[in-house]
């Protein structure tokens, strides 16, 4: 395997091509050359180096969006270890449970999160070393930090990999409470950025958005496509997300040529980012995956943004994209359903199966099933999931069985009906309602809490019901107030019903079908 | 309690507190950082308050800086009436 070359390789490769062209930028920032980002991650590898970190080891990232962030994650693959960021805006205690959880030795962390996240990786008795540093952003934080620690400038020679080796480990929620890491390595990375280089054809004069937050999968996409190929990031920060106007602003300011994020992100734009003010020329292809995009909506963001072409991508974390499908240039005004996820990427194959893992028959609706060199490797600690979520079959392939319902159209095309356990996306992430309801009874007076997801064409409603020890109603500010110590802002439900008694089944379990009648 | 407040308590409880006691949604209640508002939901207040109050905030008024806390809500949309 000695012809291999791991993703900080590729992105050696894009160094010494481009060294004078931009690498990345901070929409609201600064920006570096992929000369300038190699010495950054150099020196970072550097001193992971001298401590002892290599391959088999896994660097935390407790950071915000920023170039400081990009070159923790290229210093950490550079040395051979795998990265595991984790989102700075969710609770400490889950940051510190995942990162302990996959016995991380380094963590980088911003300095005002850095205390919080001490203090709860003590309680579990994990002791990572912590290098901190003061408010990310343009580079100059990372750099300080390690000049500060004294790491060494000179030029690394990347460690060799082999496909199989860990990448990068991303948390998602997980059904039993607790969020569980996929694992997945450089030859999962790769087999994906590869693909996306045949399907877009990127080049070194692109300007690709990354939205989507270090933890998401999207950003695998964002990151290594266009830094694989000589391409710029450009990097948008958490707070944009939330500011419409001034995000299409930055959009257009920073002559973005491929847009990728969630639809939500997207329809927020069409609302309220006021996107008629602009010329929109430079975009070239809006990409957007995570959920289903509202007709609706996707007509209205194309008669705002008419010239680029538009993708739908599907997959979950285990596979990232794995079906795709490119929107018609003209939406026909009586269409209402939303566009199929489309066809089995060129690097995988599917298969769709009943209940029982067997095939169903041509045109008949089933869990789809995925196999092929971009699917993850399994769940970091976590056996007995690792069995249940590949299929069972003789044909010696690795099938990694999604939970997504879908049904082949006329045209080959597969449409996605729902998922056949608990799981929803909530603006584009991985929301298990068990890990909520897990949450709710870690409130001392909760007897019993369920949790129902309810989709609308615009939102889907997380709607929790309890019934308390006390017999007395928790004030529901007080309760929103203890989920954002547990959980993350967006899987907060966003209504809580008390009743005597959760209604069960026969065999007396959580009865959820009346539930739902009950909304 | 003024007209203003009012409309903004009533909003916020019956779109994001469905069922709470309005007497718990007192001046001192973190509506940010107390995970009541999230981002979607702070830009839908932000738009309520718009339509409502004849008002146009700013993209980095629609932050927990500026929405955190009633009083800080109302002091916001009287400073653009009276602006």
């Amino acid at each position: 395997m000695t012809d291999f070359a791991g993703l900080h390789l590729r992105l050696k490769d894009s160094v010494e091509r481009f060294p004078d062209r931009v690498a990345v930028e901070e929409a609201e920032g600064g920006s570096v050359t992929y000369r300038e980002l190699a010495a950054l991650s150099d020196q970072f590898c550097n001193w992971l180096t001298a401590h002892g970190i290599g391959a088999g080891d896994r660097v935390g990232l407790y950071l915000p969006k920023s170039i400081d962030g990009v070159a923790a994650i290229l210093g950490s693959l550079q040395c051979g270890a795998a990265y595991v960021p984790v989102d700075p805006l969710a609770p400490a205690s889950r940051g510190a449970y995942i990162l302990s959880d996959c016995a991380v030795r380094v963590v980088v962390v911003e300095r005002a999160f850095a205390a919080a996240l001490e203090a709860e990786l003590k309680q579990l008795g994990a002791s990572p070393e912590l290098l901190v540093l003061d408010a990310p952003g343009g580079g100059a934080a990372l750099r300080a930090a390690l000049e500060e620690v004294g790491a060494s400038r000179e030029a690394t020679t990347c460690v060799p990999v082999k496909p199989t080796d860990l990448a990068y480990l991303l948390y998602t929620s997980g059904s039993t409470g607790r969020p569980k890491g996929v694992m997945l390595t450089h030859g999962n990375a790769l087999c994906f950025v590869d693909w996306c280089g045949d399907v877009f054809s990127p080049t070194e004069l692109d300007r690709f958005s990354s939205h989507a937050p270090f933890h998401f999968d999207l950003s695998i996409l964002d990151l290594f496509v266009p830094l694989c190929h000589g391409a710029s990031v450009v990097l948008f920060g958490e707070s944009l997300g939330k500011e419409p106007v001034r995000l299409a602003e930055r959009i257009h300011a920073r002559g973005i040529t491929v847009w990728y994020s969630a639809p939500s992100i997207l329809t927020m734009l069409v609302g309220q980012g006021q996107l008629d003010q602009y010329d929109w020329s430079a975009l070239r292809m809006v990409l957007f995956a995570g959920e289903v995009f509202p007709v609706k909506h996707l007509r209205a963001l194309k008669s705002l943004w008419p010239a680029p072409r538009y993708f739908n991508l599907y997959g979950p974390t285990e596979t990232n994209v794995c079906t795709w499908y490119e929107v018609p240039y003209t939406i026909p005004a009586e269409r209402t359903e939303p566009y199929p996820i489309g066809k089995v990427c060129g690097h995988y194959h599917g298969r769709i199966v009943d209940p029982e893992g067997r095939e169903v028959s041509p045109d008949s609706e089933g869990e789809l099933c995925i196999s092929g060199p971009g699917v993850m490797q399994g769940y970091w600690n976590l056996d007995e999931q690792n069995r249940r979520v590949f299929l069972d079959v003789p044909d010696g392939a690795c099938w990694y069985r999604t939970g997504d319902v879908v049904q082949p159209d006329a045209d080959g095309n597969l449409r996605f009906l729902g998922r056949r356990d608990r799981m929803i996306k909530k603006r584009g992430y991985r929301v298990e309602l068990g890990e909520i309801e897990a949450a709710l009874y870690r409130q001392p007076d909760v007897k019993e809490a369920a949790v129902i997801a309810e989709s609308t064409e615009e939102d889907v409603r997380v709607r929790a019901f309890l019934s308390t020890k006390s017999g007395q109603r928790i004030s529901i500010i007080a309760l929103k107030q203890f989920c954002i110590q547990q959980l993350p802002p967006y899987m907060i439900p966003d209504t809580f019903t008390f009743l005597d008694a959760l209604p069960k089944t026969s065999t007396d379990k959580i009865d959820y079908q009346r539930l739902k009648e009950l909304v | 309690m003024n007209e203003i407040e009012q409309k903004i308590k009533d909003y916020i409880l019956n779109e994001f507190l469905p069922g709470e006691d309005p007497a718990l949604l007192t001046d001192s209640v973190q509506l940010v950082r107390g995970g009541i508002l999230d981002s979607i939901a702070t830009l839908k207040l932000a738009g309520f308050l718009e339509e409502e109050f004849h008002i146009k905030l700013e993209a980095h008024e629609m932050s927990a800086d500026h929405l955190n806390t009633i009083p800080q809500i109302v002091a916001l949309v009287e400073s653009k009436q009276k602006a």
